[in-house]
């Protein structure tokens, strides 16, 4: 029976840059402004490095492909780097690269960093799908978006439920209402404004039944974390932070083909459950204290949190409308606001998600300190609602 | 027997009024003021998909395997060199050892490819030939075509057994009359005078062609049930049924103003429609137009009447939907210089080797099943996606397109670039199994509902002028009443 990787391996420095449109910056000095602030934060130098994973998904066309655009943005002394990518789950991808290279034993000190550009391609979404995917998809796929397919979740779910159109609409503005809130107490995030549930309900329509504010910001920035052995972490720093699970599930296709309700994400619940499994967590809706969902839009949000068991399947409107996800309730979700407040640079994003963990294990979340956290968890849905990678990290001190 | 053992039509849902036109059009002075409303194809229909549309309502259950050619009549083919009649036939799903060929360059090609259908299965080369006939002509803005062409199509299966209709004889006429034309670069036709194509074309070939026909067998025009030729001119049309003895009641129904002058597919799709009101032993007359005219005669049998489950002109005719609004028409057809924006300029290129591994899958929506536990699955697999099976290289190639579903969810996208927004897709969940992803067309988003019935209809999915490529896939659409 396989181990796992629990408590082997320790986050001990981190970075982020604010996330936005960074119409300034290149993808290098993105790069390198989350690296500066990682190893600062671990008090290395960058030769102390022993390997490397670059997480970049959509913009390989101004990025670049491999991991040399990492390796000579950071001047990196001719150490194994890497690039991966995994759709929306591409910075967790990274983060799993070094983590796994550092349990393994065959480094000491690795980093993961992800990065995305994606405000060059001249207008607002992510980049057009049929440029992006391959060409068999190209000859067969609807003429869809990201905020389409997931559109179709709610159209599923509030007809399974029986949520008419109008108290579904209000349900998911309060997820959004609620990251918008925490988003505007967070100066690295890229939209700062709260905005009201009837403005959530009453903005434009980007695909039925989501608006607007239903979408998350599609956005420049990077992110960075260096990992070392757990029995070594504390030689760096006394609060390291520890890795207790890291689980990836990738859709098998029987989602798509055969059976999928529209109404959850077989990925996430897989992956969930390994990681509950890894890290011993028998009971998810008490143990974990606070967690960063991948809530590209406000119903992925919705559905995940029935996904990661926080709540049963078809309930979770209950705990949105009693405050359960707020900062000051049960189970805070997107305390820095998410990707609908943060920014969503695709390849950045799931390393982003633990900048934040990292920092509310540490006490130094600010205004948006939740109290006493135990168990942060990530959790990352890169492609479309019927096949896709999910993956779920949960870390502690 | 030789005749016709098959009929189908399609007319799109989409209809405009001549006043529409003309009130956005007339101003210039030249338009003609013609009555009634005309059925224009929507924007992702095309000659080629209204083939596929006519094909499919003619064969109904009919085992496609004992199709042996198939013709294609058109002046409107997308493709100046990559044949019409085979992609029809790989959107049908039809073997590959059969002889496809494609009529055009004169609106007599519909009768040129049934009497050409009818010469093969007589000469012993086939036993079944499907023959379709679609035009979507686009006159030039204010101009009488814009007004007169309408889009529609027919479809005809010819057989040599069990014939609802037996073919008895014909009679052609070939001039090099010059009315209208179209060069290699054109994208609308030129036209002479239209005194002179009516007074000299229109109103003497087609009683020429008549009465050569009647001399020619010793018939007289009494003794036909019905006499079809197309009407290009609704007075003219009249009085050429008078002037050849012909009761008004014997006269088929005109549809200028109802579908409008649609080329090869007119004097096939009036043909239908007599054929769906036809009782055994009637003879019908039918005449095209076109450098010149076909005419031929055919005695309607006792099968006729397991022929009637059809949309075919009355349903086509009975289910439409009014487009109002010219400037959207006008965009559809591309007459104006729309801004799809940055996003909408993002067109990936089309691998043709891609598409030729795939085409079955592809053009003919055919899928998976699995030999193992039965499950259809879409797009195809290699190993079953049932998790309790998960055979490997068991596979049967299994047809999608002709298989009902319901729309299981679904979404309107304003993101998406559209010619037609917002992006209206779903996913189709097959009778029978499988499922996927697809457009839907010919509808509204208020109109929709988890859980509705859909039917798939072949549509083109995208054009790539830059590359000169015509994407075509399939669509799911709440189906015509």
């Amino acid at each position: 029976m396989a181990e796992g990787i629990k408590d082997r391996v320790a986050i001990i420095g981190m970075g982020c840059t604010r996330f936005g449109e960074r119409w300034d910056m290149s993808p290098d000095e993105l790069m390198v402004e989350a690296f500066m602030e990682a190893i600062e934060d671990a008090g290395i130098d960058r030769r102390d490095i022993g390997a490397a994973w670059l997480g970049t998904c959509y913009e390989e066309t101004n990025v670049g492909k491999s991991a040399i655009p990492l390796s000579v943005a950071l001047k990196l002394p001719f150490i194994p780097a890497t690039r991966v990518e995994n759709w929306c789950a591409t910075g967790s991808e990274a983060l799993r690269g070094a983590c796994y290279a550092v349990a393994a034993g065959a480094y000491d000190i690795c980093l993961a960093l992800g990065v995305e550009k994606l405000k060059d391609t001249g207008y607002g979404g992510l980049p057009q799908n049929e440029v992006q995917w391959g060409t068999v998809r190209r000859l067969v796929d609807s003429n869809q978006t990201a905020p389409g397919m997931f559109a179709m979740l709610a159209t599923r779910y509030f007809s399974r439920y029986g949520i008419g159109p109008d108290e579904g609409k209000r349900m998911l503005a309060m997820v959004s209402a609620k990251s918008h809130r925490n988003g505007a107490l967070n100066p690295k995030a890229h939209l700062r404004r709260e905005v009201t549930v009837e403005q959530i309900i009453n903005a434009p329509i980007i695909a039925w039944p989501l608006g607007l504010f239903d979408c998350c910001g599609v956005s420049d920035g990077a992110a960075a974390a260096i990992v070392t052995r757990a029995d070594m972490a504390k030689k760096f720093r006394p609060d390291p932070v520890c890795v207790k699970a890291l689980q990836i599930a990738a859709s098998s296709g029987e989602e798509m083909l055969y059976d999928d309700d529209w109404t959850h994400v077989e990925s996430s619940v897989r992956a969930a459950r390994s990681a509950y499994q890894e890290a011993e967590i028998s009971n998810p809706r008490q143990q974990i204290s606070m967690a960063e969902v991948h809530d590209c839009f406000s119903i992925t949000e919705a559905i995940t949190m029935e996904d990661l068991e926080f709540c049963p399947r078809g309930k979770v409107r209950d705990d949105i409308e009693s405050g359960f996800f707020e900062l000051a309730g049960g189970l805070p979700v997107q305390p820095d606001g998410g990707l609908k407040s943060f920014g969503h640079p695709v390849g950045a994003s799931g390393l982003r998600m633990m900048y934040e963990m990292y920092k509310q294990l540490q006490g130094k979340a600010g205004p948006r300190q939740i109290k006493d956290p135990e168990y942060g968890l990530t959790h990352n849905l890169g492609g479309v609602p019927s096949v896709n990678v999910a993956s779920v990290i949960i870390v502690g001190l | 027997m030789v005749g016709i053992t098959s009929y189908g039509a399609y007319i799109p849902l989409l209809r405009i009024s001549r006043k529409t036109i003309s009130a956005a059009t007339g101003w210039l002075g030249s338009a003609s003021g013609l009555p009634g409303e005309k059925a224009i194809a929507n924007y992702d229909e095309d000659s080629l998909t209204m083939a596929v549309a006519s094909a499919v309502d003619c064969l109904g259950g009919t085992d496609r395997e004992k199709i042996g050619e198939l013709y294609f009549a058109t002046t409107t083919s997308p493709y100046r060199e990559r044949q019409g009649a085979v992609i029809v036939a790989t959107a049908l799903d039809l073997r590959s050892d059969i002889r496809t060929a494609d009529f055009s360059n004169s609106i007599k090609a519909g009768t040129a490819a049934l009497l050409s259908a009818v010469d093969t299965i007589k000469a012993g080369s086939a036993k079944s030939v499907l023959v379709c006939a679609s035009d979507c002509r686009q006159g030039k803005a204010s101009g009488s075509q814009e007004q007169s062409c309408g889009d529609g199509a027919a479809a005809l299966l010819l057989g040599d057994g069990g014939a609802i209709a037996t073919l008895e004889g014909s009679y052609s006429l070939s001039y090099d009359f010059v009315d209208y034309w179209r060069t290699e670069g054109d994208r609308f036709d030129r036209s002479w005078e239209d005194r002179w194509i009516r007074d000299i074309g229109y109103s003497k070939f087609i009683p020429e062609a008549i009465s050569g026909l009647l001399s020619k067998y010793n018939l007289s025009i009494k003794d036909f049930a019905k006499v079809v030729y197309p009407s290009l001119y609704p007075r003219e049309h009249a009085a050429i049924g008078k002037r050849l003895g012909a009761e008004p009641d014997q006269i088929q129904d005109q549809i200028f103003t109802t579908v409008g002058d649609t080329g090869t597919a007119y004097s096939l799709m009036m043909l239908v429609a007599s054929l769906e009101d036809a009782k055994p032993g009637d003879k019908i007359l039918v005449a095209s137009y076109g450098n010149g005219c076909d005419a031929l005669f055919l005695e309607v049998t006792s099968e006729i009447e397991k022929a009637r489950d059809r949309r075919g002109i009355k349903g086509h005719l009975a289910s439409k939907r009014e487009l109002d609004n010219y400037e959207k028409y006008a965009t559809f057809r591309d007459l104006l210089a729309v801004d799809t924006g940055r996003r909408g300029e993002e067109i990936g290129a089309t691998q043709l080797s891609t598409l030729w591994r795939e085409r079955r899958m592809v053009l003919g929506l055919c899928g998976s099943k699995c030999r193992r536990c039965g499950t259809p699955q879409y797009p195809r697999q290699v190993i079953c996606a049932n998790p309790s099976c998960g055979a490997v290289g068991e596979m049967d190639v299994y047809r999608f397109s002709d298989k009902r579903g319901h729309l299981f969810t679904y979404t309107g996208d304003a993101l998406a670039p559209s010619p037609s927004p917002p992006s209206i897709y779903g996913v189709v969940a097959f009778e029978g199994g499988g499922r996927y992803t697809f457009d839907l067309t010919d509808c509204e988003l208020d109109s929709l509902e988890v859980g509705m019935p859909v039917e798939m209809s072949f549509r083109m999915k995208y054009r790539d002028v830059s590359r000169g490529i015509h994407g075509y896939f399939w669509k799911a659409t709440p189906g015509r009443a």
